[in-house]
């Protein structure tokens, strides 16, 4: 049997940082998320998988010296929390333009300035629209355990590299301060220098070597048509994200007349909820998008017929809310509800506020 | 004798080096950054290190240093060089890894990625090329401008009230217990070329024998932006930037 853990979530991302062949991380302490790195400070893997950890100086530097080592190929990664994200913004930008994968995670606090350190999801926006410069995607993906914490660390590496994009886990003070079983997965060891320049060996800087031509790793294109053609290059890229990569998850779905939905731990909450509003006899299910970026916009677009009316339940002020109504387009009402400044919602609060667009 | 018979491979003393590329500089003439790029080449091109060796370019004129230096680059946002040498060094130990950033790149708003690589001692090549100005963007005021220097941002002259005082970043580096080897050169004749050589080469063998952070402070003419002739602008950096940055050795450990 695979060995369980009871651990945080936070240390369930530097647990799986260390497992799945991560070659870097480089940080920035602040809470709600200090203990992903006080973790694999006191793991030590460069003693046992060679994995390099290091405290930066700011933000703005632990981005920048992800860009560095993913663009020798390396697997690297950081993690923050709000503040932190906003000053790694310039960072991603960059490394979206110039193609590069990395992994990131955003355990997010209340905002906006130095807000609180409770937990909240009111970073959405800054993560799938942007918050750098420039026409960008990041991947986006949201857990709601702290498995899914473990997991997504492979995931997001998987999906970066297969993208060669910056991946983003999107979560939050709740689920990186909760404590849960978590199944170890198999080790991955690190790849080896062979390794990086066979998988990556046709754009990562390993060395000019005789046999190649030099690889500049760079975002710049001066001539128009030359970026106007990389824009496109971008958005067939993010059109494959779309195509291939969706993942949510649905609970009660089959018979729902209404529909809540909401993403890593207003999630949890809002299954609770389901079964309260269930046990009163009103038929809700709940859609948990697990990518954020790709959104399932065409998985909320196949139940609109059998829907009446749709919820989001988001601890921001509403965010969520505008890519399910651009995804509804009008067809039902899409309402929103939501606790802000790092409160969490009741499951009673749910229902309350679904029994008020039943009315 | 016919000048034919003299083009012999026996005869060369002097070409081309290898490891530049053959895609034409886009500097302005009379600028130094062809010159710096040109020694990098040659030290890398004599250590044979061509493929142990991978940069990092600025933003500034010099972003695209990666078109002439025929070896892996990495392109780096507006002061950041340092992280993402940082970042390869860490993960790629055995690489040769060098910045190369103007004084705005550098001292302005990469003040903290530069200091802290320092003061952590990496193992990289810091090239900081100092013409007193933000070349690219159209000659503005550096931290390390002059006082009184005219620049499109004090075209008064730099005032100290206003501004403060030129930043003598190189010497704030030779007082971390990180760097190892901290000098300031110039290219502007034959000998000082050759020092500037010399030293490249010295900090390249820094790195590879763990010592900590090396960096050069190469002062360099930026005709262009200080509206002169290549001549007027060497003659210049003589008389101005020369008894306020002084050449030589900050630091040899
Ligand atoms: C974040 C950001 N701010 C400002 C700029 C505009 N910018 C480009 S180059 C430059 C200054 C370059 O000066 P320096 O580093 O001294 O190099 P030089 O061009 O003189 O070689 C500035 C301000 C930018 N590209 N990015």
């Amino acid at each position: 049997m695979a060995e369980k853990l009871l651990m945080k979530g936070n240390e369930a991302i530097a647990i799986a940082a260390i497992r799945c062949g991560c070659d870097g991380y480089f940080g920035y302490p602040i809470t709600p998320q200090s203990e992903v790195m006080e973790t694999l400070m006191e793991e030590k893997p460069w003693e046992t998988t060679g994995m390099v950890v290091l405290q930066a100086e700011s933000e703005v530097a632990s981005i920048n010296m992800l860009y560095g080592g993913a663009a020798c190929g390396k697997k690297v990664m950081t993690s923050s929390s709000s503040p932190g994200i906003s000053l790694m913004c310039e960072g991603f930008s960059y490394m979206a333009g110039a193609e590069l994968p990395c992994l990131v995670a955003n355990v997010v606090r209340g905002g906006p300035g130095l807000g609180s350190i409770q937990a909240s999801q009111a970073d959405y926006f800054q993560a799938v629209k942007g918050g750098g410069h420039g026409d960008y995607q990041l991947i986006v993906l949201a857990p709601n355990s702290v498995q899914e914490m473990y997991d997504f660390v492979d995931l997001g590496f998987e999906l970066a590299f297969k993208y060669r994009n910056p991946a983003l886990i999107l979560t939050d003070g709740v689920i990186g301060q909760m404590m849960e079983k978590v199944e170890l997965r198999p080790e991955k060891p690190r790849w080896t220098d062979e390794e990086i320049i066979k998988l990556h060996g046709s754009w990562a800087t390993t060395g000019k070597t005789k046999d190649r031509p030099q690889h500049a790793v760079t975002s710049l294109a001066l001539e128009s048509a030359v970026l106007e053609k990389f824009n496109l290059k971008l958005i067939e890229k993010y059109k494959q994200l779309n195509e291939l990569e969706v993942r949510f998850e649905k609970i009660n779905c089959d018979d729902a007349d209404y529909l809540i939905i909401a993403y890593g731990s207003a999630s949890r909450v809002c299954e609770k909820a389901v079964e309260l509003a269930r046990n009163e006899g009103i038929k809700v299910g709940l859609l948990r998008p697990i990518t954020l970026y790709p959104f399932p916009t065409k998985a909320i677009q196949d139940m609109v017929k059998q829907l009446k009316a749709i919820i989001t339940v988001e601890m921001s002020a509403g965010q969520m809310v505008q890519d399910v109504r651009l995804a509804v387009n009008g067809a039902i009402p899409v309402e929103y509800f939501g606790r802000l400044g790092g409160i969490i919602p009741t499951p009673e609060e749910v229902v309350v506020a679904l029994k008020n667009i039943i009315k | 004798m016919d000048v034919k018979d003299i083009i012999k491979p026996e005869n060369k003393v002097y070409g081309k080096c290898p490891v530049m590329t053959e895609k034409v500089l886009h500097y302005c003439p009379g600028c130094s950054h062809g010159t710096i790029h040109k020694l990098l080449a040659e030290v890398i091109d004599e250590m044979n290190i061509q493929d142990k060796t991978i940069a990092v370019s600025p933003v500034g004129c010099s972003v695209f240093a990666y078109n002439y230096i025929d070896i892996d680059w990495q392109q780096a946002a507006h002061g950041r060089a340092c992280a993402l040498a940082t970042g390869v060094k860490r993960l790629c130990p055995d690489k040769y890894v060098f910045t190369y950033q103007g004084d705005g790149d550098l001292a302005a708003i990469g003040t903290a990625e530069t200091i802290h690589a320092c003061n952590r001692g990496e193992n990289i090549v810091v090239i900081l090329v100092n013409n007193a100005i933000y070349g690219m963007t159209g000659g503005q005021m550096s931290p390390l401008t002059l006082e009184g220097q005219v620049t499109s941002t004090t075209p008064y002259g730099r005032k100290i009230e206003l501004n403060g005082y030129p930043l003598k970043i190189t010497n704030l580096a030779a007082q971390l217990d990180g760097t190892c080897y901290v000098t300031r050169q110039s290219v502007q004749n034959a000998a000082a070329v050759r020092r500037t050589k010399k030293a490249i080469r010295k900090a390249f063998e820094n790195s590879a024998q763990k010592k900590g952070t090396s960096l050069i402070e190469v002062v360099s003419s930026c005709n262009s932006g200080w509206k002169l002739s290549p001549i007027g602008a060497n003659k210049w950096m003589e008389d101005n930037l020369f008894p306020f940055y002084p050449l030589g050795d900050l630091k040899d450990k």
